[in-house]
């Protein structure tokens, strides 16, 4: 998808909302009055240096991280200490994590069908399709039964955005997705998280990733030091970066 | 006879005698092995409920009963609690007047404390980051502990646990000591009446080793069991 047809419609609502948030480990502040606003379907890149909050900032978006001042709603959740039903919200919001994750005690499938079973008490031959469409529609539903320490890291990571998949979130968050990847199995997870973003799936990745951010992103976040320093859409952000320390950034990755 | 032969013969000539106490033995092993793990079970979950009530009341228990030996523990309950006439007129009495009481109430508190801590070990193996990915999932934390943490944790506590259980069984002999007659117990009347000690003692460590190997064995197929996910 090019860049001149943005995924979501120009006046679609806001589904996430962030608002002068803080965040604070101990004495160190991870996020400093943090802002970001994401509409229905845009598909947003955040990239920086390690350490510049990238990952806290999408973690408090489902609350593995608690936010320790503003405010975040998540479509039309607010996150508060008194939100009863913060399960409810992780429903609409799947993850895709660094390093997969997967239950490694259950099969590929079975890791697919478990939090539909329990969380949304569909039937098992419901679920079993569901997922089954998922593995296809990742390319690999040949290693349904397999065990996830028989797969290669991409066929995890694959497996890993299927299962996130299979709770029909509506919002997908990626957490530097392909870091931990060997280099040769990176295209097949840029493949299918580009097909996801086709689909207009409303997406926010942490990745290093610049052919990816240039290739489908609707805006690229920079941040370093608890901050967002730039928001931009890619041709400026990559061809006409506003800030010192973008740009200081951008000709460290891209240098090699 | 040559006194080999002699000796041979003894040690398998005690072998019947010995083996009338081996109901005792193992009626004490699962009694107290499968109180106990129920015990220990409960002072897990005490233990990583995040309450410091019900968390703290957990770990003196451990403190006390890992820290004392265990023939102690048994003379105490079955010497000690008599004394009390509260304990006499209760109904726990049915239980405390027994041996076998004292010996599989003995038993089930000081594996329950050893064994809580080899779960608590499980638990704590299993990785930060698949709760998590439950969590992010929407399961409940009662989901997460169910799905997730209880069948890692316990693949993870099996070799530990099979130690404690044989530990258990090596355990069950000190009840002689008090007045019951399991296979500990028998070996010593036998011995009263042969005054043959290598003989009958050595035909008893024999029978506790075969135990010991098939609680190994057992506990190496569910090992195998539990990680079949891991084989390549």
């Amino acid at each position: 998808m090019s860049n001149s047809e943005p995924n979501s419609e120009p006046n679609a609502e806001p589904i996430i909302v962030l608002k002068d948030v803080d965040k604070f480990f101990g004495d160190f502040q991870a996020l400093k009055k943090i802002n970001l606003t994401v509409k229905k379907g845009e598909r947003i890149v955040v990239c920086g240096p390690s350490g510049s909050g990238k990952s806290t900032m999408i973690r408090c978006i489902n609350r593995l991280e608690q936010h320790n001042a503003g405010q975040i709603t998540v479509a039309g959740h607010v996150l508060t200490d008194q939100i009863k039903d913060i399960d409810a919200v992780r429903r609409e919001v799947g993850m895709v994590f660094q390093n997969f994750n997967l239950f490694p005690h259950l099969s590929v499938i079975d890791n697919l069908m478990l939090a539909p079973r329990l969380v949304r008490n569909t039937g098992k031959i419901e679920a079993r399709e569901k997922a089954m469409s998922l593995l296809e529609r990742v390319r690999i539903p040949e290693q349904a039964d397999k065990y996830p320490s028989q797969l290669s890291g991409g066929q995890q990571q694959r497996v890993a955005i299927a299962r996130a998949l299979c709770m029909n979130p509506e919002i997908m968050l990626f957490d530097e997705p392909t870091s931990a990847l060997d280099p040769e199995m990176i295209s097949e997870v840029l493949e299918v998280m580009t097909d996801l973003a086709q689909d207009g799936m409303t997406m926010i990745c942490v990745t290093h990733e610049m052919g990816f951010a240039r290739s489908v992103a609707d805006e690229v976040v920079f941040m370093d030091e608890g901050e967002i320093v730039e928001r931009n859409n890619p041709e400026n952000f990559f061809n006409n970066p506003q800030h010192q320390r973008t740009k200081l950034f951008l000709s460290q990755i891209l240098a090699h | 006879m040559t006194p080999v032969l002699e000796s041979l013969t003894l040690i398998i000539e005690s072998v019947p005698q010995i083996l009338m106490g081996f109901g005792l033995t193992l009626q004490l092993l699962f009694l107290s092995g499968i109180l106990g793990l129920i015990l220990a079970i409960l002072l897990l979950l005490m233990r990583i409920s995040g309450s410091a009530y019900l968390s703290a009341p957990a770990m003196v228990y451990i403190y006390v009963f890992r820290g004392t030996p265990i023939l102690v523990q048994i003379f105490i309950i079955y010497h000690g609690l008599a004394q009390f006439e509260a304990i006499r007129e209760s109904i726990f009495w049915a239980i405390l007047r027994e041996p076998f009481g004292c010996g599989v109430l003995a038993l089930t508190l000081n594996t329950g404390a050893y064994v809580s801590e080899i779960l608590r070990g499980g638990v704590l193996g299993v990785e930060r980051g698949l709760l998590e990915a439950g969590a992010a999932l929407g399961l409940s934390k009662r989901h997460r502990f169910i799905h997730i943490t209880t069948p890692i944790a316990v693949r993870l506590a099996i070799p530990a646990y099979s130690n404690d259980v044989i530990s258990l069984m090596k355990s069950t002999a000190l009840v002689s000591t008090i007045t019951l007659l399991d296979m500990m117990g028998y070996a010593r009347i036998v011995y009263a009446e042969t005054y043959a000690p290598y003989e009958v003692f050595t035909s008893l460590m024999v029978i506790y080793l075969l135990m010991t190997w098939i609680i190994q064995r057992a506990f190496g197929l569910f090992e195998r069991r539990m990680s079949r996910h891991i084989r390549q």
